[in-house]
C-alpha cells in the first residue's frame, strides 16, 4: 500500500483526495483543541480507566484494508500465545501522522505504529516514548546491525521494534535491457553512458513524476548521489541539520544530479509517480529511481516478473554502494503506558519471526526486516530486495524520514522542484535552503 | 447621522420599554448565546493566534513556548521565499475573480433571467459545479490537466517528450490553471445569487427606462445594476472572501506536501507550517495574523464605506 509504504502516495485517488480534506479538517481541529485546552497536555493515559491490566491498547495507522487485516492477524496471534488482549485503535494513515504530536501528548495507546530513524528519535528525545532496552535484550539477535541502528534514539537506548521495510533502487525491465543489449552500469560514467545510449535509441532514459503531492519523489535520487559521493555519515549530519547546504560537497551532489536532468521525462512537475511508473511499464522509459513500491503499478503478472532493479551505481569508490535507502516502519511504546509489562511482551512478540510472518503473509507489499522471517514464498524480486538491504552496511530512511519532515516538505522539496525546472540556479537554491534551515534545527 | 429626527428616536425608546421580563430574557439569550459562541470559537482563538505569533513553539508541552518578539515576522518578510509569491498570488486570485468569473456569472444570470427556452436546464448545468465538493472539482481538473493522459494535452497533442505542456507543474502556468478550475465553480455561484436578485427586481423599472429610450446596456448599467445594490454587495463580499480563503483546489491540484512553486497561497503556507508532526505553531500563527490583517483591512474599509453611504440621507 503506497500510503503505507511511503508517506504520501495513495492507491485510490478519489478516496485519498476526499480523505485529504477530511484529514486536514481533523488536523485543524486537533491543533485548535491543543491550543485551547492545555490541561489535555498533562499526562499520557493516566486518566483512562476501563482497560484491565491484561489489555494492551494499540494505536495503528494501518488504515487501508490490507495492512489492517495484517495487523489484526498479528495481534490475534499474540493474544493466543500470551493471554493478553490487544485492543487496536485504527486511525487513518495521514490523520495519524498529522496529529501525532497532540496524540502523544494526550492519551495515547500503550503501543503505536511509527517510523524508524530521525522521526522516532525526535519524539524519543522529547520524552514522548518509552525506552525498550529490555525488549531488545530478547530480540536483538533477530536483526542486523544496520537495522538495530535504526531502532535507537540519540541517547543510545532502543525505542522502536521494526516490522517491515522496502528498498529504493534503479528499476528497469529485463526484456527491454535484453532486447537493446543494455548492461547494468556499475559506476557513474557507465550510468550516464547508458542513459545517453537510451536517448539515442529513442527512449526516455528516466521516468520522473513529482506532481501534486509527490514532490518527495526526486529526493531519492538526491539521497543516493549524496550517499555515493559523500557517504553515510555526511548524509546523516546534513539531514540532521548539522551541515551547511552551501557546502562544496552539497554543490557537488547537485552538479552530478544536473548531469541526469537532460535525461529525465518531461512534464514531470505535474505527473504523479504512478503515471511515471506506467511509462516504465510501457517501455517508453528505460529506468526509474524509486522505491520498490513501484511494483504495485505492475498489475499484469508478466510485467511484474519482468521488473528488476540494480543498486544506484558507485560514484566515489570510498563509499561504493554500501548504503541503501530502506524506509522502515515499526512499533513504539508511549511514555507512560497503562500496561507496561503487557506492552513490552507485545513488542517482544512483534520482534519475533512469527509476528513478521503473520503480518507479511497478508501484506505482501512489504519486506521482512527480521533475519529469521520466512522469505521462501517471496517472488524473485522481493528476495532480491531483501538481499539488497541485508547486504548494505548502512540503511538510510529517505530524506523526509532522516530529517525534520517540516524542513524537507516546506523548504527542501519546493527548492528542489524549482531547481529541477532550472538546474542552472544551484547556488541560489542552496542559499535559499541554508537561510531557512535555522528555523528547523535549533543547534 | 443627524438626519434621524429626534421624535423618531424617542418613539423607539418607548417601544423598548414595553418589553416584559420574558422578552428581555429571550432577547438576552438570543444576543448573548451567539456572542458567547463567537467569543469562544472566533475571538479567543484569533487572539490566541496573535499571541502565539510572537512565540516559538513546536506544540509539545506548554512550557516549551518561547517568547521571541517579532522574529517570526522578520523571518517571514525577509527570509521565506514562498511568502511574497503567496501574497502576489492571493492578489492575482482576487483580481482575477473580480474581473473574470464574477462579471461572467452576472452576465449569465442576466441572460437566464430573460425567459429563454430551457433556462432551467442551463441554470442547473452552470450551478452544478457548486454542488460538488471542491476536492472533487480539483480531482476533475486534475484529470483534465494530466500531462500524459489529460484531456487538454491529448487534444493539443502536447503529451510527447519535447512537446509537453505541464499545466500543473510549470510555475508560470499552474496558478492560472487553478484559477480556471476555481472560476468554473465560482461562476455558477455568482449566477445563482444574481439570478435570485433579478427575480426580486421590479421589472417595471426597466420597462420604464426602455420606454424612455434606454437601450439594453443603459437599462442594465443605469437601472438594474444600481437597483440591485444589496446583491452587488453580497457578490463582492463573497468574491473577496472566496479569494482570500482560496485553498482547497490548490491543495488538491498542487499537492498537500509543501507548496508547489507557482501555486503558493497564504492559506497553504499557514497549514503547511502548523499541521504535521514538525509544526511551527508560532511561525504559522504569524502567517495567519498576516492573512487576518490583510482580510480585515479589506473588509473594514469596504464595510465602513458602505455603512457611510447607507447612513447618508
Amino acid at each position: 500500500m503506497p500510503a503505507h509504504a511511503r508517506r504520501y502516495p495513495s492507491p485510490t485517488r478519489v478516496a485519498a483526495m476526499m480523505s485529504d480534506r477530511r484529514t486536514l479538517l481533523k488536523g485543524m481541529l486537533g491543533v485548535a483543541g491543543l491550543a485551547l485546552t492545555p490541561e489535555l497536555l498533562a499526562a499520557c493515559g493516566s486518566s483512562g480507566g476501563g482497560s484491565s491490566a491484561s489489555t494492551v491498547t494499540f494505536g495503528c495507522n494501518g488504515s487501508d484494508a490490507v495492512p489492517k487485516a495484517a495487523f489484526a492477524a498479528m495481534t490475534s496471534a499474540f493474544g493466543k500465545s500470551s493471554g493478553e488482549t490487544v485492543k487496536t485503535n485504527t486511525v487513518d494513515h495521514d490523520t495519524f501522522q498529522n496529529n501525532i504530536t497532540s496524540y502523544l501528548q494526550g492519551t495515547p495507546d500503550d503501543v503505536f505504529t511509527w517510523f524508524a530513524g530521525y522521526r522516532m528519535q525526535f519524539f524519543a528525545g522529547k520524552g514522548l516514548a518509552h525506552e525498550i532496552d529490555d525488549v531488545w535484550n530478547q530480540i536483538g539477535g533477530n536483526f542486523t546491525d544496520a537495522i538495530k541502528a535504526l531502532a535507537k534514539g540519540t541517547d543510545g537506548h532502543y525505542y522502536l521494534v521494526p516490522l517491515y521495510n522496502y528498498p529504493w533502487a534503479v528499476f528497469y525491465r529485463k526484456s527491454l535491457f535484453a532486447a537493446k543489449g543494455y548492461q547494468v552500469p556499475t559506476n557513474w560514467d557507465g550510468f550516464l553512458a547508458l542513459a545517453g545510449q537510451m536517448k539515442k535509441d529513442g527512449l526516455i532514459p528516466f521516468s520522473l513524476g513529482y506532481g501534486q503531492g509527490d514532490s518527495w519523489a526526486p529526493l531519492g535520487t538526491f539521497d543516493f548521489i549524496n550517499l555515493r559521493i559523500n557517504g553515510y555519515d555526511f548524509h546523516k549530519s546534513l539531514m540532521g541539520g548539522k551541515e551547511s547546504w552551501t557546502d562544496a560537497r552539497v554543490k557537488d551532489v547537485f552538479t552530478h544530479w544536473s548531469q541526469l536532468v537532460p535525461f529525465y521525462q518531461q512534464g514531470a512537475a505535474g505527473r504523479k509517480w504512478q503515471d511515471a511508473a506506467q511509462s516504465l511499464i510501457n517501455k517508453e522509459t528505460g529506468m526509474y529511481v524509486l522505491g520498490s513500491f513501484v511494483s504495485q503499478q505492475f498489475t499484469n503478472a508478466a510485467d511484474l516478473a519482468d521488473l528488476d532493479f540494480f543498486l544506484f551505481p558507485e560514484i566515489n569508490p570510498v563509499y561504493g554502494t554500501e548504503s541503501i535507502e530502506a524506509p522502515t516502519d515499526g512499533l513504539m511504546m508511549c511514555a507512560r503506558p497503562k500496561n507496561e509489562s503487557g506492552s513490552a511482551k507485545f513488542l517482544e512478540f512483534v520482534g519475533s519471526a512469527q509476528a513478521e510472518n503473520d503480518y507479511l503473509n497478508i501484506d505482501t507489499s512489504e519486506l521482512a526486516v527480521n533475519k529469521l522471517a520466512d522469505t521462501s514464498k517471496y517472488s524473485d524480486l522481493r528476495k532480491k530486495c531483501v538481499q539488497a538491504i541485508a547486504q548494505a552496511k548502512n540503511v538510510t530512511q529517505f530524506a523526509d524520514r532522516d530529517s525534520d519532515p517540516g524542513f524537507i516538505s516546506n523548504v527542501v522539496e519546493p527548492a528542489v522542484s524549482t531547481w529541477l525546472g532550472a538546474p542552472a540556479t544551484t547556488d541560489s537554491v542552496l542559499n535559499q535552503i541554508q537561510s531557512q534551515k535555522s528555523q528547523y534545527f535549533q543547534s | 447621522m443627524t438626519a434621524i429626527p429626534s421624535t423618531h428616536r424617542s418613539r423607539r425608546r418607548r417601544h423598548v420599554r414595553r418589553f416584559g421580563t420574558t422578552d428581555k430574557l429571550v432577547l438576552a439569550l438570543m444576543v448573548g448565546l451567539p456572542s458567547l459562541v463567537v467569543a469562544v470559537f472566533v475571538l479567543l482563538p484569533a487572539l490566541g493566534s496573535v499571541l502565539l505569533s510572537f512565540t516559538d513553539w513546536d506544540g509539545i508541552g506548554v512550557n516549551t513556548i518561547k517568547f521571541i518578539g517579532i522574529q517570526n515576522y522578520v523571518e517571514i518578510f525577509t527570509n521565506y521565499p514562498a511568502f511574497w509569491p503567496a501574497v502576489e498570488h492571493n492578489l492575482i486570485w482576487l483580481g482575477f475573480f473580480v474581473l473574470i468569473p464574477t462579471p461572467f456569472g452576472i452576465l449569465l444570470a442576466y441572460l437566464l433571467d430573460k425567459k429563454i427556452r430551457f433556462s432551467r436546464v442551463y441554470q442547473t448545468a452552470i450551478f452544478l459545479p457548486m454542488v460538488i465538493s471542491l476536492a472533487v472539482v480539483g480531482f476533475i481538473w486534475e484529470i483534465i490537466y494530466d500531462p500524459d493522459n489529460g484531456l487538454l494535452n491529448d487534444l493539443f497533442g502536447t503529451n510527447k517528450q519535447g512537446h509537453y505542456i505541464d499545466w500543473l507543474g510549470n510555475p508560470h502556468l499552474n496558478l492560472w490553471a487553478a484559477l480556471v478550475a476555481a472560476s468554473w465553480r465560482h461562476v455558477g455561484y455568482i449566477m445563482i445569487l444574481y439570478l435570485a436578485g433579478l427575480k426580486g427586481f421590479d421589472s417595471t423599472l426597466r420597462e420604464a427606462a426602455q420606454i424612455d429610450g434606454a437601450n439594453e446596456w443603459q437599462a442594465f448599467t443605469r437601472v438594474t445594476f444600481p437597483a440591485l445594490k444589496p446583491i452587488n454587495i453580497i457578490v463582492l463580499v463573497i468574491t473577496t472572501i472566496e479569494s482570500l480563503r482560496a485553498f482547497d483546489i490548490v491543495y488538491v491540484l498542487g499537492g498537500n506536501n509543501g507548496t508547489k512553486p507557482g501555486m503558493e497561497l497564504l492559506s497553504l503556507l499557514i497549514t503547511n507550517n502548523i499541521l504535521g508532526e514538525s509544526s511551527h505553531i508560532g511561525y504559522g500563527s504569524a502567517l495567519a495574523v498576516v492573512l487576518l490583517v490583510v482580510s480585515l483591512a479589506g473588509i473594514i474599509t469596504f464595510l465602513v464605506q458602505n455603512f457611510r453611504k447607507e447612513a447618508r440621507p
